[in-house]
């Protein structure tokens, strides 16, 4: 909102390696690991869901460019919490298809860690949404708890993974890796407050997005309108 | 806002299959980021300027890339020569700053480069929506196609309505600052935009139930493998091969 534009800069960093960092081994797992997730993903995705699918992950794209100002500097949010929470597996394939238009846009990112940085990001996304997404509908203080761990522990995890990717490299990577995860404090904790937020206005205007609603779950279960 | 600056041109690489160019691409890439020798690494980056060269991009946007993708290699610079264990080249201070960090920060700096130039000379210098097609003629899964087709059409509608929501903000006199107000109203902004966007994800399906859609979308572009594309993919292969030699012999 800096009146800078959506490209993205330095800080987006954030839970992405770059190219030609990574060992054969690990750039293999990682694809081979994205790879089933989003064919999980997709599986669960019909054909009736794929625009409902496109378009949350192209507002996850866009959304994931905005700049917060954290103190004298900004960070770019990362939202696979809550991507996590709107669409269960089906972010595997949503964050695949993100960081491949970020790498198609912007070339941030490349094909040979695809596969990781997909993995960093959708895995932590998948688990919260069994961890937490039962308790975005309790009440508020239970529902508050759950949203921020979701934003929090999505980072946090996702941090972990970027810095396991590394020491699996390479074990002279171990200090930069626990730096990496250092880093990733501030915006966990901003991750979580902007989740925690995100889901309580979801909740006020459209709680069938959130899964659990009604006995609908995410995409899982298609929420067509009556 | 979202450009796509290298994917129109005229150049022989832009008249390339797209096809070939997307396996050259991952081949190369791959081979590159799994090399480890100096004269390898030294030769993919001059391959990559090679390609650039003859894709006839712009350099100030080439350059604006380069910049941000360097950007990040200069922490590893920062810290990799302070935290690898190895012999001691000389002393910062009370940190030793060691060959071997120094070694790896060169790699990473090599390849990183050889991998970015490449891509942007390559796939850069396609456009999204014929990439799809090209990836569709490769076997990737279609479901997976068309989730990244439409991806790439509704990334521009959801910034439009990004920049509106922006605009009302400002018009309200919001200031981004490091306070709750602010995160309170970027949450509420990326709740809007979630859903608005589920809200235009029905129409749109329901628009396409409307014109007949029977769960599958098909893919009517044909591509043609030129006299042009055969010399160049023996080219590639030459250039994949030769790598190869000076990395692993």
């Amino acid at each position: 909102m800096q009146g800078r534009g959506l490209f993205p800069d330095e800080s987006t960093f954030y839970m992405h390696i770059s190219e030609g960092v990574l060992s054969g081994p690990v750039l293999v797992s990682g694809m081979a690991l994205a790879a089933v997730g989003t064919a999980i993903g997709l599986k669960k995705l019909d054909y009736d869901r794929i625009p409902q699918a496109a378009i949350l992950s192209a507002s996850f794209f866009v959304a994931s460019l905005i700049h917060v100002p954290v103190g004298p500097s900004s960070v770019h949010l990362i939202l696979n919490g809550i991507v996590g929470v709107l669409l269960g597996w089906g972010a595997f394939p949503a964050i695949l298809v993100a960081l491949t238009l970020q790498a198609l846009f912007f070339q941030f990112g490349g094909i040979t860690t695809l596969g990781v940085n997909t993995v960093a990001m959708a895995l932590p996304a998948v688990l919260c949404y069994y961890l937490f997404g039962r308790m975005l509908h309790k009440n508020n203080s239970i529902a508050l708890f759950g949203s921020f761990a979701c934003g929090a522990f999505s980072v946090f995890l996702g941090a972990i993974m970027v810095g396991l990717a590394l020491f699996f490299t390479e074990e002279n990577f171990f200090k930069v890796s626990s730096l990496i995860v250092m880093a990733h404090l501030p915006v966990m904790v901003i991750e979580g407050i902007i989740t925690a937020l995100c889901v309580a206005f979801l909740k006020k205007v459209q709680p069938t997005l959130l899964p659990g609603y009604s006995g609908e779950n995410g995409m899982d279960k298609p929420g067509k309108s009556p | 806002m979202l450009e796509e600056p290298f994917a129109t041109g005229h150049s022989q690489i832009h008249c390339l299959d797209p096809r070939l160019k997307v396996l050259f691409a991952i081949v190369y890439s791959f081979v590159v980021a799994l090399s480890d020798r100096f004269p390898s690494l030294f030769a993919a980056l001059g391959l990559s300027f090679l390609l650039i060269g003859l894709a006839r991009l712009n350099i100030r946007e080439v350059a604006k890339r380069v910049i941000v993708v360097n950007g990040l290699i200069l922490l590893f610079w920062l810290l990799l020569p302070l935290t690898f264990e190895g012999v001691a080249l000389f002393y910062v201070g009370p940190f030793a700053v060691t060959r071997e960090g120094l070694l790896i920060s060169a790699r990473i700096t090599l390849k990183s480069n050889a991998i970015l130039l490449a891509f942007v000379a390559l796939i850069a210098s396609t456009s999204i929506a014929t990439l799809g097609h090209a990836l569709n003629r490769l076997h990737i899964p279609e479901k997976m196609v068309h989730l990244l087709l439409l991806t790439y059409r509704y990334v521009f509608v959801i910034e439009q309505e990004y920049q509106r929501l922006v605009r009302a903000t400002r018009i309200r006199g919001f200031r981004s600052r490091s306070n709750m107000h602010t995160y309170r109203t970027y949450a509420y902004l990326i709740g809007m935009l979630f859903v608005r966007a589920s809200e235009r994800a029905e129409r749109v399906h329901q628009a396409m139930v409307c014109r007949g859609f029977k769960g599958k979308f098909y893919c009517l572009r044909e591509f043609s493998f030129s006299g042009l594309d055969f010399v160049w993919s023996a080219l590639m292969a030459l250039a994949v091969i030769g790598l190869g030699i000076v990395e692993w012999t």
